[in-house]
């Protein structure tokens, strides 16, 4: 496949050639099992990828650059013979040797490059089973030489142990495997894709510009030769291209440095720090000139990804008739984690499986922002269940809200002038990703105005479903689309849409000790993996009311605010409207059933009494 | 005279400086120049006359190289940046000599007598291939280089550009050019019958600035083909319209000086661009796009041309720049030692430089995706013509260029860098901070798109059309949105500062109060989203300075800057405000001269200055006590002070209004909102764009004024308005009602589409007036609409009642007899023992307030002294 690349991007142009080569590769791509072929950026590491070769990358827009100019056909001459060649610059960075650049045969063509970055919070069983459904084999480059660092002899040994080994490790892996095993792969596989990391570590200079502190892995300037339009800041995307990763790029840079451009008027314009950002070096960075690229619904390993639609459908529909039984499951498995608050587990769920399905003018509906008041504060409970929360979705943000965090975080990306990019903030997220907001972290004390700013940003990013992105002269407007979690001791400060305390069934001297039997639990992988199918699958689903059902509802309401109208306000209706649906959908019911609807009344009237019954207990609650 | 030889005896080869220096060398034109000789004699004539210009000494030919290109060059003066990049090349006398030894012998002294300025706009970067010279037969088509110097039509090599019929055209335009309609700001004061650019050339014979701004619509609209090449080929259409007008100057004005020859500056090309639809077919050609400036660089010179000096013989020769590099003559041509020449930096040539970086403007943007940003270069005397944060349009030419060839390396990245040469900047902002800025704003809008709108006012219920596209996600609440719509067209501008009464407020503002979660803070969301220049802040998280504006030392420069805040940035839009109740009073305060002046005073870190804040203000407040308590009046429930209120046009209640029907509604609606999928919601409604467009036009083109019937009916209406009250003895209108009034029905005139103010919109403003008083203003007490509870915060019974009781309490104390002093506790009783309704102790407060108010009284802690 890799040759088959080269060819395409080295053949002379001939008329319509390109259109042909980029159907080519979805075609094959198309093929059952083909893209599984194709090594991912995410998990090799890209000492072992072959430049020009074929690679495939799971990320995120983080930045989108300004579009640029290359020469898409050109002509060379041969210094010694005199003679002209016909050469086609398009998915490549550098050109050959010796081009005319008076040449009336120049084609100019135009591309846009993307800054991509692997997805943010991604969770680390999702990188595992992504890199072990690869079936890719890698074979240590040998045209390529990675600029390593000084490594000791041993290290090196492993290394080479490695480079003969790793197709073979990962097919003894395949078959079922027991936890332990498993845990050990996941090891030597992080230690592989640190790799690269390591060396940006020794690079500090360079800022990779992730969204979460913390995150690690290859971040990519991604090439689009078509139909840039249609992508999006923030959106996930599958992308094969070609990987680029000539020294010459590097080498071209610290050229700049070192000759004087004085008089070049276009080199001496941009700043060091722009240079940096949009040509960092090509080891560090890897240039990959997209093929196509494949916009991912979600990013759950287990599920078929959504570009063939027959396929999900049928998937779908298979799942959907055991989910009622996965939700038990489920419920029970949260039951026990939330200290044996049934109800609570409940609303769990239904944020879990939250989304927002559309937009109303300026209203995003399906949201369901969760509050979970009354969590215990010892045994670090709240990061316990933060971790739970992580095994079971694709992709989560533990955001610890101490004084500290929210005086000195940058949550709001900004637009930084002088480097000429986006720099990134912790709520930069890929849609359906978890944040899990830990109120009891904060102490009394003062915000300043990052604090006020900040807390302005979450509170408009859980009634709004939107950050507004610092752009200095003004800002601008993202919508997003992310599930916020929020565990306090009382009510939050933040607005949420439905708060729920809760009620421990476990006596605070026995917590430690119920805690730590607790996490045994979530080592059973296979029911791990079904609660995660459950939970990726009931957002997919499609969702109506039915005329007849849509009548009771009205019914229903017009009743409840005949007996007292203070009972529920509209905002009450909208609500429960939510908690129906998602229950309906957590249960794998496509449509809304009367059953669901009084279920729905019931779990609300139950969290409203308990709200009331806790007001009762300390009357300081507002 | 062979034209080689003299283009060699100028310089050393033939050179892209030819082309500045062509300027002064007025070339032949059939028309202008020297009508009667043949052409091949016209070109003999010139290369003489060329040839007295040349005093400095030159040395001789050693370079020729294609016979054909360089004679052209001094001839036809014409840019020509095209030179094989080997080629030596050397300064023209013409620039660098002195005045005197230019003039000498020159006929015209005018146009050689004043000095060309280098245009580094039009010829920073050449390519070479594209622009060489050749003369051809008019017949034959197709650039074929031809040596026959008898050409009678000459077309600049790979144009097909004429320079005589260029110029000849470009002067006719100048010359005939009549636009009666304009309205330009920049045309104030010119006879707008008279040929416009004429104008201009006296003006610049007046002032001196040898710059002419050259509106390429006019040039589109007088000669198409001639506004074609200008786009296709503005490096050399452009100067030969600056030899054009030179010579037109001079013929007209031969006695004026001028330091510089006159500069031609298109502007308004094509339809103005967006940063994001430059595409590489731009490249090379002449166009305008809108951005907002991010950041200029320092001043950078450039240097035009290099000055080498012979160490060994102190002979000297200059060598221009060419992309950017300079060709080094290796050997001395005066004493032929190799490598002895020194560049000497204090004798070379520079120009000034400034990188500016644009970024596309907000409206421009696909929704989800980052903005683009462009360089610019600016040159000469447009350096430092613009700031960060200015918006601006720019007229210039794009360019790419490759990458640096280095020699030492074998490939290179196949990556060109794209700029823009600026030729002509235009601030659309620039009179912000000064009058009014409609027309630089105004929205470009296709015919079509206005024959909608159009239609759509044409509807007799385009009103309720309207009002129920607003915010369909909320329901209900019809009058509420027809304020709000109401609001978003605002009224019509009146100046009367020249009669010194200063602006007329033309904003509508809105105060929205009610329960909580009655979708307030959606509305506001809505509006906020609606309107171009919208700002949305809380009042709980903004401060006064948030408001208004601050002072900020910038980090690079250790200048003090002014910031805006949000009420300065909404000017001209609607500023939302959620959260009003929770605002501090400090900030509130700000908010009285925004809500009535419409201006900003600032006072800070020795910046006076006064801001407009045109900004109509929609606020939503919440009650004090949580819910709404209708057995008080709004000032009691919102608790806000009534000097602000009043400077509300409308308040509304938002409240649950608790009754079947409705709640079966509402049911519908949520439910509906739950499971229609999007298209079937957009068939009910208008589209938020078209909503936006409609409100758009309006704003910028219909300005309403009252009519004969409409005066009658708002005078009436207004009386009525204080007849209501003066039956029960209280004022119910004040004038600010009035001009209320009179602002909501321009804003229903606006609706329509309709220039002039009639009675229906009167109608209207009245209802929806009285609408909202009914809900704001009505006292709890007695049922009555009552106005002074909003413009004294008291209604008028409340104030009858206080009066009584300190009548009441004076009669006790007087029925006391004389006792100087009495307990506060005891009199209190006294009174309550004797009134037959219940005093509470704030009312016995304000009664005794009331009585030492009269010098009848004072208090003192805990005891009443009786005065006099």
């Amino acid at each position: 496949m890799y040759n088959m690349s080269k060819a395409a991007s080295q053949s002379n142009p001939n008329s319509g050639w390109e259109a042909r080569a980029v159907e080519f590769f979805k075609d094959r791509l198309k093929e059952k099992d083909a893209h599984t072929l194709v090594p991912s950026l995410n998990d090799i590491p890209m000492h072992y990828l072959k430049p020009n070769s074929l690679v495939k990358f799971r990320c995120f827009i983080q930045d989108m650059f300004d579009p640029e100019f290359y020469m898409g056909v050109y002509e060379t001459v041969d210094p010694a013979t005199q003679a002209k060649t016909l050469r086609c610059g398009k998915y490549k960075d550098v050109t050959e040797c010796g081009v005319d650049f008076n040449s009336k045969n120049t084609v100019t063509a135009e591309r846009q490059t993307f800054y991509c970055v692997p997805i943010p919070g991604e969770n680390p069983w999702v990188k595992e089973r992504y890199a072990n459904s690869s079936q890719a084999r890698v074979v240590p480059s040998t045209s390529y030489v990675p600029s390593r660092q000084k490594r000791s002899y041993e290290e090196d040994d492993d290394m080479d142990d490695m480079d003969t080994q790793p197709q073979k490790q990962r097919e003894a892996h395949a078959g079922p495997q027991s936890p332990t095993e498993h845990h050990g792969n996941g090891d030597c596989k992080r230690q592989e894709t640190e790799a690269p990391s390591s060396q940006t570590t020794s690079a500090s200079h360079l800022d990779l510009n992730f969204p979460l502190p913390g995150e690690k892995g290859p971040s990519c300037l991604v090439k689009v030769y078509e139909d840039w339009d249609s992508f999006k800041l923030n959106d996930m995307l599958e992308v094969y291209g070609i990987l680029s990763v000539s020294p010459a790029l590097s080498a071209l840079a610290d050229e700049k440095d070192a000759s004087s451009s004085l008089l070049d008027p276009t080199e001496c314009m941009e700043t060091a720090e722009e240079q940096r950002v949009h040509c960092p070096p090509a080891s560090l960075v890897p240039r990959l000139h997209m093929l196509y690229a494949k916009q991912l619904q979600h990013n759950n390993p287990l599920l078929p990804s959504a570009a063939t639609s027959e396929d999900n459908s049928a998937f779908l529909a298979s799942t959907l008739s055991e989910m009622p039984s996965v939700r038990e499951e489920l419920l029970a498995y949260l039951t026990h984690v939330l200290l044996g608050d049934a109800l609570a587990a409940e609303y769990l769920i239904l944020h879990l499986i939250s989304n927002v399905y559309v937009r109303r003018d300026v209203l995003p509906l399906g949201k369901f922002t969760l509050n979970m008041s009354g969590c215990p504060t010892v045994a670090s409970y709240t990061e316990r269940l933060y971790q739970i929360i992580q095994q079971l979705v694709p992709s989560s943000h533990y955001l610890g809200m101490s004084l500290q965090n929210m005086n000195q975080m940058r949550l709001v990306p900004k637009k930084d002038y002088v480097a000429n990019r986006l720099v990134s903030g912790a709520l930069q997220l890929a849609k359906n990703t978890s944040l899990y907001l830990d109120e009891t972290q904060l102490e009394q004390g003062q915000l300043d105005t990052t604090g006020v700013r900040n807390v302005t940003a979450l509170g408009n990013l859980i009634s709004w479903q939107k950050v507004d992105y610092d752009f200095n002269y003004h800002q601008m407007e993202f919508p997003c689309n992310i599930n916020v979690l929020i565990a306090s001791e009382g009510r939050s400060l933040l607005p949420s849409d439905c708060q729920i305390h809760l009620q421990t069934q476990v006596a605070p001297s026995h917590l430690e000790e119920y805690l730590s039997t607790m996490h045994m639990l979530s080592q059973a992988s296979s029911q791990l993996n079904k609660f995660r199918i459950y939970l990726s699958v009931a957002r997919l689903l499609d969702y109506s009311i039915s005329d007849e059902v849509t009548k009771s509802v009205e019914d229903d309401f017009v009743d409840m605010r005949k007996d007292d109208p203070q009972s529920i306000s509209a905002e009450d209706l909208h609500r429960m409207l939510v908690v129906a649906r998602l229950l309906s959908l957590s249960q794998g019911q496509t449509s809304l059933s009367r059953d669901s609807w009084l279920r729905a009344k019931h779990i609300e009237a139950l969290r409203r009494s308990r709200m009331e019954q806790h007001k009762c207990v300390n009357g300081n609650e507002p | 005279m062979d034209p080689c030889t003299k283009s060699a005896m100028s310089s050393p080869a033939s050179t892209p400086g030819g082309r500045k220096r062509g300027r002064n060398t007025n070339p032949p034109t059939p028309s202008s120049e020297d009508p009667t000789s043949p052409p091949s004699q016209r070109r003999r004539g010139q290369d003489s006359s060329t040839g007295d210009l040349m005093p400095m000494p030159t040395s001789p030919a050693t370079d020729i190289l294609s016979p054909a290109a360089p004679q052209d060059t001094s001839l036809l003066s014409s840019p020509r940046p095209s030179v094989p990049p080997n080629e030596v090349d050397m300064s023209s006398p013409l620039m660098y000599g002195t005045p005197s030894s230019r003039i000498e012998g020159t006929p015209r002294s005018g146009v050689r007598g004043t000095p060309a300025r280098q245009r580094p706009d039009l010829g920073s970067v050449r390519k070479a291939p594209q622009v060489d010279l050749h003369s051809e037969p008019p017949s034959t088509d197709g650039a074929v280089a031809s040596e026959s110097n008898a050409g009678q039509r000459l077309v600049i090599w790979g144009t097909d550009v004429n320079v005589g019929t260029c110029k000849e055209k470009f002067q006719r335009f100048l010359q005939r050019f009549v636009d009666p309609t304009s309205t330009e700001d920049e045309n104030a004061g010119l006879d707008l019958n008279e040929p416009l650019y004429m104008q201009k050339l006296e003006e610049i014979s007046v002032v001196g600035d040898p710059v002419m701004n050259v509106n390429c619509r006019h040039v589109q609209s007088f000669d198409a083909d001639l506004y074609r090449q200008l786009i296709c080929y503005p490096q050399e259409v452009i100067p030969t319209f600056d030899m054009a007008v030179n010579e037109l100057f001079f013929e007209r004005f031969p006695d004026s000086f001028l330091e510089y020859q006159i500069q031609v500056r298109p502007y308004n090309a094509l339809k103005t661009k967006s940063m994001r639809s430059l595409n590489p077919e731009d490249i090379d050609q002449l166009i305008t796009i809108s951005g907002m400036v991010i950041r200029t660089s320092q001043l950078i010179p450039e240097m035009q041309e290099a000055f080498f000096q012979c160490q060994v013989c102190a002979y000297s020769t200059r060598v221009e720049v060419d992309r950017g590099r300079i060709a080094e003559p290796a050997v001395c041509r005066h004493c032929n030692t190799t490598h002895s020449l020194a560049l000497i930096h204090n004798r070379s040539v520079f120009s000034d430089k400034q990188m500016i970086k644009i970024q596309e403007s907000p409206e421009d943007m696909p929704a989800g995706q980052t903005p683009h940003t462009t360089i610019v270069y600016a040159h000469n005397d447009l350096v430092d013509k613009v700031q960060p944060g200015d918006r601006v349009n720019i007229t210039g030419i794009y360019r790419a260029v490759p990458m640096r060839v280095n020699p030492r390396q074998s490939n290179v990245k196949s990556v060109y860098k794209t700029h823009i040469d600026a030729i002509h900047f235009r601030k659309t902002d620039e009179k912000r901070l000064h009058g009014l800025d409609e027309e630089a704003e105004q929205k470009l809008f296709t015919e079509d798109r206005v024959q909608t709108l159009k239609e759509l006012a044409a509807k007799p219920d385009v009103y309720e059309r309207l009002s129920s596209a607003l915010a369909p996600s909320i329901y209900e609440h019809e009058d509420i949105k027809k304020g709000i719509l109401l609001q978003l067209f605002g009224g019509t501008r009146k100046d009367f500062s020249q009669t010194g009464r200063g602006n007329f407020r033309a904003e509508v503002n809105i105060l929205l109060c009610g329960d909580p979660g009655t979708s307030k803070s959606q509305l506001l969301q809505y509006v906020y989203n609606l309107v171009p220049r919208g700002q949305y802040t809380s009042g709980k998280g903004s401060s006064a300075v948030g408001l208004t504006a601050y002072v900020m030392k910038d980090p690079e420069t250790r200048q003090l800057v002014l910031q805006t805040g949000a009420l300065v940035l909404s000017d001209n839009g609607i500023c939302c405000i959620d959260e009003f109740d929770k605002m501090s009073d400090n900030t509130r305060s700000v908010l009285h001269e925004v809500m009535e002046q419409q201006t900003l005073s600032i006072a800070k870190a020795g910046i006076i200055c006064q801001l407009n804040a045109r900004t109509a203000v929609l606020a939503a407040a919440n009650p004090v006590e949580s819910q709404w308590n209708p057995k008080k009046t709004t000032i009691e429930n919102i608790q806000l002070p009534h000097t602000l209120l009043s400077r509300f046009d409308l308040i509304f209640l938002m409240l649950d209004p608790q009754d079947e029907a409705y709640d079966r509604r509402l049911a519908h609606h949520l439910v509906s909102l739950y499971y229609q999928t999007e298209e079937q919601m957009e068939e009910e409604f208008l589209d938020m764009a078209v909503l936006k467009d409609y409100i758009a036009y309006a704003r910028t083109y219909i300005s309403p004024r009252l009519s004969e019937e409409a005066s009658q009916a708002l005078i009436e209406a207004y009386v009525d308005m204080r007849k209501i009250g003066s039956g029960r003895g209280m004022v119910s209108a004040y004038p600010r009602q009035l001009e209320s009034l009179i602002r909501l029905a321009e804003a229903h005139a606006k609706v329509r589409f309709s220039e002039k103010v009639e009675t229906i919109d009167v109608e209207e403003a009245k209802r929806l007036h009285r609408e909202a008083l009914k809900q704001s203003a009505t006292d709890p007490r007695t049922g009555f609409v009552d106005i002074s509870i909003l413009t004294t915060g008291m209604s008028a019974t409340a104030r009858k009642r206080k009066e009584e009781v300190a009548q009441a309490l004076k009669k006790l104390i007087q029925a006391k007899g004389k006792t100087p002093a009495m307990k506060y506790q005891q009199l209190l009783d006294d009174l309550r023992g004797q009134s037959e309704t219940a005093i509470t102790k704030e009312l016995f407060d304000e009664a005794l307030r009331a009585l030492a108010d009269e010098d009848y009284l004072t208090v003192t802690g805990k005891t009443v002294r009786l005065l006099a």
